[in-house]
């Protein structure tokens, strides 16, 4: 599965440019699935099963973007002004290396600081792809970058930039590999532009119309130095979300994931996030509403180019999603 | 005593926190069920009762929706045997300090109510730069007085923590609680159903409970949606003038529910209701939205098509806190204004109706 | 011997839920009166409404100790009549502002129901919630119908007394534990002392009813029975806490040093050892900071030795305090005890 992740992770698709991941998780999907489609939006929604007597329409939303950066302007030097796709941090901004749509590698600079003790402004940046005017510049207005930064195992730990969300998008192909039978027609939607405001989810959710929603994301840990009063720590298990900053999760699908997870003695964690929210959120309220939850895979510097998973977390965010899927659902 | 106190106690000390309502919908289920011809739940966890008209099918629609929903807390982790805590809906934490509490503890598989209270830790417990100004969530506690190993095995994250300060009556046929956000609107409608079985009407009436308002009126939505109704009526508490709250944004209590303008509103029911009120001589108030009301209302009014929506708002003082102050009578007049205004609903008000009115 | 039984929980509770702000006792007094009734001890009434039990000895060198409980709490008295059924307030005794919004309250003799409330949450801004509610914003509301209440009147917040197996919660507990304590001590008097009780007034805002009852009984010791903070909560940071005064859990805690009274040292040896020798768990309270009755009994006349052992509870002088029923009857175990085994020469050792 470290190959998969590797995989996605390495892929540079942020919030509104997702045709690459989309093809790359098509790929990988394909033998798995009855049935394909990209809709409007570009979400990838892929059905697998249909439902049998006691089963339900279920909906499983991994997101495939990424944040990222939109050229805004080249100026007469070649350097490029850019805005935010998604939550930027902006103390990460200086020195980092970005990566266009085209391959184009780029670093992020700032203009000079007067107070060097805090983080710049979105406008106080820019991005130098070496380029000494706008004429053999590469990038125009509009192109869009991500972050650049490798994948890299440390053994129990993965460390990659965008594993929000494409160890959800792992999660879900894993199980879609590891998954025999379900009771249930299942839809596994790839959904586009999450972090500019769970937009993709919006549509698809419209589209598939479920009668259970669940995301797969990831949350963030309190277990770093000084961190958050948060419980959920890396390699405690995949985490049941309780209510995160957006929502409350249907409190008959919290009880289903605890008391399958405690069933097939698969450690898992409660999960309760003050800031933050996923495309459950948007399932939610689609059409007549849609009874939701999320199973969340625990992320140490969530929305850095570095962010962390532990493997357990992983593996057993793949058995717990394959037992929640195996078996009819009684809420 | 008014009639209306017995049920209005038992609503008001009812738990149902955002997304966890089923308690307080038991409760006005049992009420709502022989006013309605039939009672559900919608997808989201609505009660949705339906009293049907006597015009000729198929009827128009009038859905009356009022949030069933109460903000509360919610444990987030176990520390020494207290409790941190995150709220459930918006709750200013300069009011939390000494309220007393109930905490609905799910441990061990077990159901148990723990009386506890939310306490501010000595300044020396707290970061060096809170000294005496307020103290974040975050750093305060729920101190059951309970050993630690005891809680450690009756509660656990997520648990849910409701005020617990009883309601009681002031001067003026007021009441004082908690949870009169939404709980008044829900008595209101409850008054309109009760009215309704004496006064013919034409149109089938929608009495909606809906959950999770506090969140971002959620259950509204889905059941709008459901219920695809062509008109939609929502009652919410609203501000009164009083202490710290005295401008443009508050109305006085006591003196009638207030009718919203706006652009959340429909011109034109907004003109039917004031009309009508002024011809029953039920005092009101008007209430001015210059964006949105901050309602289901909100939501109603764009679900599918789009619903024509009213706004009518019973004035509360001190919204949001332990000890919400309303008047009972002016959730009688709400709820009289609004049978009045569905028995005269004649069957084609809705095609006649339009923004420029 | 005294105890802490079903009639002790059922008088703490008729306490704790009766109004007493300092300056306003009468309601307190009167049940401590009704519960001495049938006392057959001097029970007398004086100029500030402190009640004093005199309960003589039997036995030859008796030592003459007075015992002390306030029956004062801190409150509210309202100051300003706006109409409406609201009223500015102001508060009397010591009391941490943040926690007055938000709370209900008793007003006067009769208990009238009123509020105080806030702001709603929708109508403030983020950097305002940054700043404490001050108390001139603050107002107690009765309702706009009209009533008795008038400026004057007092106070207090309207929490009611509940006990969850052995945890006490319930406002001025704060010192209805020692009135309690005392009553019970008064009831079962140990023989060998003269016990001069006196259930002072005015305590919360400066000791002055103590003051004038040690002039009155002029004794040889005073032991003073109060009730003290626990500030034992966890620190944010999770480092250990080692201002917490008081613990829960741990028994009556016996003050070397507060900021007015330095306890007689002989009095807390003795005290101490009579809680090792009955078996009896003792802590001490950290010293530095509060003050009790003691302040001022230890200056009346030429003197006074004296020294206080309180109950620890939590989150004092706010609506809602937390106490442990064991701590408490610990507290009347360990008074009892050190009060019988008093040797009479006591005093005449050296006091360091």
């Amino acid at each position: 599965m470290k190959e998969l992740i590797q995989k996605l992770t390495e892929t540079y698709s942020p919030s509104g440019y997702e045709s690459g991941i989309c093809e790359v998780i098509r790929k990988e999907i394909k033998p798995f699935v009855n049935e394909i489609r990209v809709d409007a939006l570009g979400n990838l929604v892929a059905r697998k099963g249909s439902r049998s007597k006691n089963g339900m329409r279920i909906m499983l939303a991994g997101h495939m973007d990424e944040i990222g950066l939109m050229a805004t302007h080249v100026d007469a030097n070649g350097f490029i002004r850019f805005t935010g796709l998604g939550g930027i941090r902006l103390t990460m901004l200086t020195g980092s290396r970005v990566r266009f749509m085209d391959g184009t590698p780029g670093v992020i600079g700032t203009d000079r600081l007067t107070d060097m003790s805090k983080a710049p402004t979105l406008e106080q940046c820019f991005i130098d792809v070496g380029a000494s005017s706008p004429k053999d510049c590469p990038v125009k207005i509009g192109d869009v970058c991500a972050f650049d930064r490798p994948f890299v195992d440390l053994g129990k730990r993965l460390v990659a930039k965008s594993m929000d969300d494409r160890i959800g998008c792992a999660v879900m192909i894993e199980s879609l590999r590891t998954l025999k039978t379900s009771p249930h027609e299942l839809y596994f939607v790839f959904t586009t532009q999450e972090e500019v405001g769970l937009r993709g989810a919006t549509t698809s959710a419209f589209g598939v119309d479920p009668d259970l929603g669940l995301s797969l994301d990831v949350t963030a840990t309190g277990d770093t130095p000084k961190g958050s009063h948060m419980e959920v720590a890396l390699g405690k298990g995949p985490a049941v979300k309780i209510k995160d900053g957006g929502m409350l999760s249907d409190p008959r699908i919290v009880n289903w994931m605890v008391h399958t997870a405690e069933k097939a003695k698969i450690p898992y964690q409660r999960e309760i996030l003050e800031g933050g929210t996923t495309d459950a959120r948007a399932i939610q309220v689609a059409r007549a509403g849609v009874p939701a939850g999320c199973l969340s895979i625990p992320t140490r510097y969530v929305h850095s180019p570095s962010e962390m998973v532990d493997t357990t977390d992983v593996e057993n965010s793949v058995r717990l999603l394959v037992a929640l899927l195996t078996a009819p659902v009684d809420l | 005593m008014d009639p209306l106190f017995p049920f209005l106690k038992e609503l008001l000390t009812a738990p149902g926190l955002s997304g966890y309502e089923d308690p307080a919908a038991e409760i006005i289920s049992k009420k709502w069920k022989p006013l309605v011809h039939e009672i559900s739940r919608g997808r989201l966890g609505s009660l949705h009762g339906l009293r049907r008209g006597n015009g000729p099918s198929p009827r128009p629609t009038v859905m009356v929706a009022t949030h069933m929903d109460a903000i509360g807390l919610m444990v987030t982790g176990i520390i020494d045997g207290f409790l941190r805590l995150t709220q459930v809906g918006g709750i200013d934490p300069r009011v939390l300090p000494g309220a007393l509490v109930t905490l609905h503890a799910t441990g061990a598989g077990l159901s148990q109510s723990i009386p506890g209270v939310v306490v501010l830790p000595q300044t020396r417990l707290l970061p060096p730069d809170i000294g005496l100004n307020p103290v974040p969530l975050e750093y305060l506690f729920l101190d059951t007085g309970l050993p630690r190993a005891k809680v450690e095995s009756l509660v656990q994250v997520g648990d849910l923590v409701s005020f617990a300060q009883p309601p009681f009556e002031l001067t003026g046929d007021t009441i004082a609680g908690h949870s009169l956000d939404n709980r008044f609107s829900v008595a209101a409608l409850t008054i309109c159903l009760e009215e309704l079985q004496n006064r013919p009407h034409l149109w089938d009436v929608w009495a909606v409970a809906t959950t999770q308002e506090e969140i971002g009126t959620i259950g509204a939505t889905g059941s709008t949606y459901e219920l695809h109704p062509n008109l939609a009526i929502v009652m919410d508490v609203t501000f009164a003038k009083g202490p710290g709250a005295n401008d443009w944004q508050t109305n006085p209590l006591g003196k009638g529910p207030t009718l919203c303008m706006g652009p959340n509103i429909h011109p034109a029911l907004h003109k039917s209701m004031k009309e009508l009120a002024d011809k029953l001589e039920i005092p009101y108030s008007l209430e001015y939205a210059p964006r949105h009301t901050g309602t289901d209302g909100y939501s109603t009014q764009v679900v599918a098509e789009g619903v024509p929506t009213l706004v009518m708002g019973i004035p509360l003082r001190y919204m949001h806190t332990p000890v919400e102050m309303g008047a009972v009578k002016d959730i009688q007049r709400a709820g009289r204004l609004v049978a009045e205004f569905i028995a005269g609903l004649a069957l084609d008000f809705v095609e006649k109706i339009n923004w420029d009115d | 011997m005294p105890i802490i039984g079903n009639a002790q929980l059922r008088l703490l509770e008729k306490l704790c839920n009766a109004s007493a702000v300092s300056g306003d006792e009468g309601e307190v007094r009167k049940i401590v009166l009704e519960d001495l009734k049938n006392h057959s001890d001097q029970v007398r009434v004086d100029a500030l409404g402190n009640v004093l039990v005199t309960c003589s000895g039997s036995g030859r060198k008796r030592l003459k100790v007075m015992v002390t409980a306030h029956m004062d709490e801190v409150g509210f008295m309202l100051v300003a009549d706006e109409g409406e059924g609201l009223f500015r307030f102001e508060m009397v005794g010591g009391m941490d502002v943040r926690q007055l919004p938000g709370k209900a309250v008793l007003v006067g003799k009769d208990h009238l129901p009123g509020v105080i409330g806030a702001r709603p949450i929708h109508l403030t801004t983020a950097e305002e919630r940054k700043q404490k509610i001050p108390l001139d914003a603050l107002r107690i509301d009765v309702g706009p119908g009209g009533s008795k209440i008038k400026p004057g009147d007092r106070a207090v917040f309207a929490t009611r007394y509940q006990r969850n197996s052995s945890v006490l919660i319930a406002k001025a507990l704060d010192d209805r534990l020692g009135v309690v304590t005392l009553l019970q001590l008064v009831k079962n008097a140990p023989p060998n002392i003269d016990l001069l009780a006196a259930f002072t007034v005015q305590e919360e805002i400066g000791g002055r009813g103590a003051k004038v009852a040690a002039y009155a009984f002029n004794p040889q010791l005073a032991v003073v029975l109060d009730a003290t903070p626990a500030n034992d909560l966890p620190s944010w940071d999770a480092e250990e806490n080692v201002s917490y005064n008081t613990k829960l859990g741990l028994g009556p805690a016996v003050y070397i040093a507060d900021s007015d009274t330095f306890s007689d040292p002989r009095l807390v040896r003795h005290i101490i050892k009579s809680a090792r020798v009955a078996g009896i768990p003792c802590q001490v309270r950290q010293p530095a900071g509060g003050g009790t009755d003691a302040g001022t009994i230890h200056k009346a006349r030429a003197g006074v030795p004296s020294v206080s052992v309180s109950v620890p509870h939590r989150y004092s002088h706010t609506a809602a305090s937390i106490a442990l029923l064991d701590d408490w009857k610990n507290t009347l175990a360990l008074l009892d005890a050190a009060l019988r085994r008093l040797p009479p020469g006591l005093l005449a050792t050296d006091r360091n």
